[in-house]
């Protein structure tokens, strides 16, 4: 868990390159790495430069109004935002047991935006990379390159994600920001005519997922030598857990292990999050680094994420999935209770959630439950509440305080990219290590970094990488800071 | 016969007949044709503030509410020339206060994003005055939100004249005049506002909100997410629900 190129040591003696805005960091975020005259790297950092505001501009405010505001955060996963508010302010009406009806509705829309996020991100975003190569032609490593070359597979992905879209259209109201959830249940009933229509294209959905998973299986076993290695560091992972240890991405209690498997916490209520989970900050990144507590924040930082979910359950409690995560398992002969640190296995264990998804809401569509009308519980009130949900690229905490006369207090959002933000910066580094070190940097092997950071699947993702247009910038900054050359690549050409 | 013949004024070329003593907006709605207005309430004696309502009359550019309707007058309303008179008025209202439709309560059942709607206002166009206005949430029913008013004076009108409370009223001139409580301390809580006094239904936009039901009309089945504002202000679209089913606590009074 070496950070040992997280500050150089005399930086004024290098020479800068900025990776200016990373792509697919919704907002902005931005890589610089220093490198001596000899092309060796002293210090790679990710950097979160945008400052959102959100835990103080929500002060003042009424509750009810909060999972409604809260989701504007993000627009690929509004949703977990949505619900993760929901259930924090869940406990402060006193709702501390939802109808089963009103759980369901929010399980129905919340595996949907599990299987729309992540359709997106595997098709739209990552495939380019994983099917084309981390150095290929710049003008095919996109969405449309793959629609050219592989246009069932597109097409597959893009159908994938308008379906889960639906599940959210017809839980919450809307595609995006929409307000099915509200504090103690949720606001709209689902009918059985709409239940029937999610339900028409249900087994075509999960042949899709199936064959999803086999393409990333073989992917990666297919480039095994490169993807075990690429960027790899061992660390912790987070996760919720559900009942008995099964994955369960709506609700449950934390469990964290160590890089070798070992349990370091486990069963720990939401509520108590801040016994285990600490975050500090540093001076070039406005990203706090959250650390776990008993390890201190040099060694304490861990991975969330779809490959510490599928690692940190004892189980998935859907066949087709389990059998993939049995698959995966034995692919990489993990011991019992070792683990896989690659991080291009976060695209395999993406995937089986995706599948694990579809047979989540098959479930649920089948579950007469799920058409009730009885939607909202309340009890005693309680002065503050913490909601703890696994959104698609991880464990996602919103904490607020809530006053006598309904408004909030204090607001923490632990957001799923946050924790995964000392990860990314030793997977960079590593990454540098292994490709760039000694070399002249090309936009190519310059990619090699935005891939390893678009394995985490960053919240802060736009979609211009998809469209072939991400912006570069290179700058090239001899000892003296003066600028040697810059390159500018506005998604034509370098 | 000819004597029971109603008095008309022509509208936009269309004739709209009138009682003697209506208003051209009173006898312009009631004929089923559309002013875009705010501060107007067919309960309350029309007011004037607003000046949505503003039209030409032989010329002349008046407010529609408080103008006495007169046989033989030739009215434009919805002339490209007044249309974009209404719309710098709703953009004004817009930038002066803090309007953030995305998350607020009354989004679908508020006039003024429905006013703003008919009149295709696609963005602010002045620039924010973000002023800061302190929410009063002291009142253990009901959240004030004055970030969202837009002076129309309803509010004022209801305490006064039908729930002879006098709760409401406004202080301060020009830029700087805003909606106070009538209370020592300025304090929602030391008045005597009850949820069931009119005063709580007559709020246009999103101040006066009955707490701790926010958002359990989805959004969507709200008033004006069924139908556009020139249907419902004229009385051609009643229904709340297009799915007829009931809001899960009973029918909302919110944008009543």
């Amino acid at each position: 868990m070496s950070s040992s190129l997280e500050k150089a040591d005399d930086p004024t003696k290098l020479r800068r390159v900025v990776i200016d805005p990373v792509s697919r960091v919704e907002g902005h975020g931005k890589v610089t790495i220093l490198l001596d005259e000899a092309g060796k790297v002293h210090q790679v950092r990710l950097h979160i430069v945008e400052f959102r505001g959100f835990e103080r501009f929500i002060q003042g405010r009424p509750y009810w109004e909060v999972p409604v505001m809260v989701q504007r955060l993000c627009g690929i996963c509004p949703v977990s935002h949505h619900l993760c508010a929901s259930k924090a302010l869940d406990l402060v009406v006193g709702a501390r047991r939802l109808t089963e009806t009103a759980e369901k509705v929010r399980r129905l829309m919340h595996y949907g935006q599990m299987l729309q996020s992540h359709a997106l991100h595997f098709f739209h975003l990552a495939s380019p990379d994983l099917l084309f190569g981390f150095g290929s032609d710049l003008a095919k490593r996109n969405i449309v390159g793959v629609a050219a070359a592989f246009p069932e597979l597109a097409k597959q992905g893009i159908m994938l994600r308008k379906y889960g879209q639906e599940v959210i259209r017809i839980t919450a109201g809307k595609r995006v920001h929409g307000t099915g959830a509200i504090p103690g249940g949720v606001n709209k009933q689902v009918t059985a005519a709409e239940r029937d229509e999610l339900l028409a294209p249900l087994p075509q959905v999960l042949e899709w997922a199936r064959g999803a998973v086999k393409l990333v299986a073989d992917l990666h076993l297919s480039h095994r030598a490169e993807y075990d290695r690429f960027g790899t560091v061992p660390s912790s992972f987070l996760s919720l857990v559900g009942e008995g240890g099964k994955l369960d991405l709506y609700d449950g209690t934390l469990r964290a292990r160590d890089h070798a498997g070992q349990i370091l916490f486990d069963g720990v209520d939401p509520q108590d999050y801040r016994s285990q989970i600490e975050e500090n900050v540093r001076s070039w990144s406005y990203m706090k680094f959250p650390f776990i507590g008993s390890l201190g924040p040099d060694v304490g930082w861990y991975r969330v994420g779809p490959l510490a979910r599928i690692q940190n359950c004892d189980f998935i409690d859907t066949p087709l999935a389990e059998e993939a995560r049995q698959q995966f398992r034995a692919a990489f002969a993990v011991p019992e209770n070792g683990l896989v640190h690659a991080p291009l296995a976060y695209h395999w264990a993406r995937i089986i959630e995706l599948l694990h998804s579809a047979e989540v809401i098959e479930r649920l569509l089948h579950d007469d439950a799920l058409l009730g009308d009885e939607l909202l519980a309340k009890g005693p009130r309680a002065k503050s509440g913490v909601g703890i949900i696994e959104a698609p690229r991880g464990t996602l905490i919103h904490h607020y305080e809530v006053n006598d006369q309904d408004l909030v207090t204090e607001c923490n959002l632990i957001v799923s990219t946050t924790h995964n933000n000392q990860a990314m910066n030793e997977t960079i580094r590593e990454v540098a290590r292994q490709y760039l070190d000694g070399k002249e940097p090309t936009e190519g092997l310059l990619n090699h970094v935005e891939v390893a950071i678009r394995a985490y699947d960053p919240c802060l993702s736009c979609a211009t990488h998809a469209l072939g247009k991400m912006p570069l910038t290179l700058e090239f900054v001899d000892p003296s800071g003066a600028l040697v050359e810059r390159l500018v690549r506005d998604g034509e050409s370098l | 016969m000819a004597g029971a013949e109603k008095p008309m004024f022509a509208m936009d070329g269309n004739d709209v007949p009138f009682e003697p003593g209506q208003t051209i907006l009173q006898a312009a709605l009631a004929a089923g044709r559309y002013v875009p207005h705010l501060c107007f309430h067919p309960e309350f004696k029309p007011h004037g503030s607003c000046k949505l309502c503003t039209v030409k009359i032989n010329g002349r550019t008046v407010a529609s509410c408080t103008t006495l309707a007169k046989q033989g007058d030739e009215v434009e309303s919805e002339t490209p020339e007044i249309q974009d008179l209404r719309r710098n008025l709703v953009q004004f209202l817009f930038v002066e206060g803090n309007h953030f439709c995305p998350s607020c309560e009354k989004s679908g059942s508020c006039m003024l994003q429905a006013v703003a709607y008919d009149l295709g206002v696609m963005a602010e166009h002045f620039s924010p005055f973000f002023p800061s206005r302190p929410i009063d949430a002291s009142h253990p029913d009901v959240l004030l939100d004055f970030n969202r008013c837009i002076l129309c004076e309803l509010c004022i009108r209801a305490s006064a004249e039908v729930d002879g409370k006098n709760v409401f009223a406004l202080s301060g001139r020009g830029a700087k005049k805003h909606l106070i409580v009538n209370a020592e301390s300025g304090r929602l809580a030391d008045t005597r506002l009850a949820v069931e006094d009119k005063a709580m239904d007559v709020c246009p936009v999103g101040v006066i909100l009955r707490k701790r039901r926010g958002f359990q009309v989805p959004i969507g089945e709200r008033k004006y997410d069924q139908h556009p504002i020139r249907e419902v202000a004229v009385g051609k679209a009643t229904a709340r629900h297009a799915s007829g089913k009931p809001s899960p606590q009973g029918p909302s009074k919110e944008g009543a």
